[in-house]
């Protein structure tokens, strides 16, 4: 096993614990704005997801994909925190 | 909803993110990418405007109702068509030709076709999400 696919093994399943504690809070809440943080943390992981396997898979077109989710990202979360402060 | 972190971030990501919808909609022949994922992104740029700025705001930065947005995307996709078919081919085929600025780029009507569809999408999704958010 070369380094390059040992590293990315590595990453790739610390993602995917990431993405368990985050999908954990998610479901757990207790509250709204838990669930909206575990959701814009779900993510960020997921942009770490992209990378990793581009790197893994030697697509650097993955990349643009990487860059969208991070610009457009916040995006629902900022929509939420509106909606939260609309009702409250 | 005026929060100052987040209309300054908008003020310098809304021109960044027009960027990447277009890189996105010029890129997308050969890869991933077009008109449509442009479209979205570009949208989704007013949009994050809407949210910081207000609605009233992004309808002026916006320049034109995006209905007209909506009407220039058709009548650009339908150029695209009719190019093909006043130079005796079937309607909407495609045709290319290579315009040699300092780099070499490849242009034809399906390029043409995409910024229809590039129009058409932000029209469309600026106009559902301005009309729900001034309600």
């Amino acid at each position: 096993m070369s380094e390059l696919t040992l590293t990315s093994a590595v990453v790739l399943s610390f993602l995917s614990v990431a993405f368990f504690l985050a999908f954990v809070r998610l479901l757990r809440g207790p509250t709204l704005p838990d669930r909206v943080v575990a959701l814009d943390l779900i993510a960020v992981v997921g942009i770490g997801f992209v990378s990793a396997y581009a790197i893994a898979s030697d697509q650097s077109i993955l990349l643009n994909v990487a860059s969208v989710m991070a610009l457009i990202g916040f995006l629902g979360t900022v929509a939420f925190a509106y909606y939260l402060r609309r009702k409250a | 909803m005026t929060s100052l972190i987040l209309s300054t971030a908008t003020t310098y990501l809304l021109p960044l993110l027009l960027l990447l919808s277009v890189y996105l909609l010029l890129h997308g022949h050969d890869v991933p990418g077009g008109g449509f994922v442009g479209g979205v992104v570009a949208a989704a740029a007013f949009a994050l405007y809407a949210i910081a700025h207000g609605v009233e705001e992004a309808r002026r930065v916006l320049h034109t109702h995006p209905r007209t947005l909506i009407g220039l995307g058709l009548l650009t996709a339908l150029l695209s068509g009719v190019i093909a078919f006043v130079s005796n081919e079937p309607f909407l085929k495609g045709l290319w030709t290579t315009v040699t600025l300092p780099v070499e780029w490849k242009l034809g009507t399906p390029t043409l076709f995409d910024v229809g569809v590039y129009l058409v999408v932000v029209g469309v999704t600026l106009m559902i999400i301005f009309s729900v958010a001034e309600d």
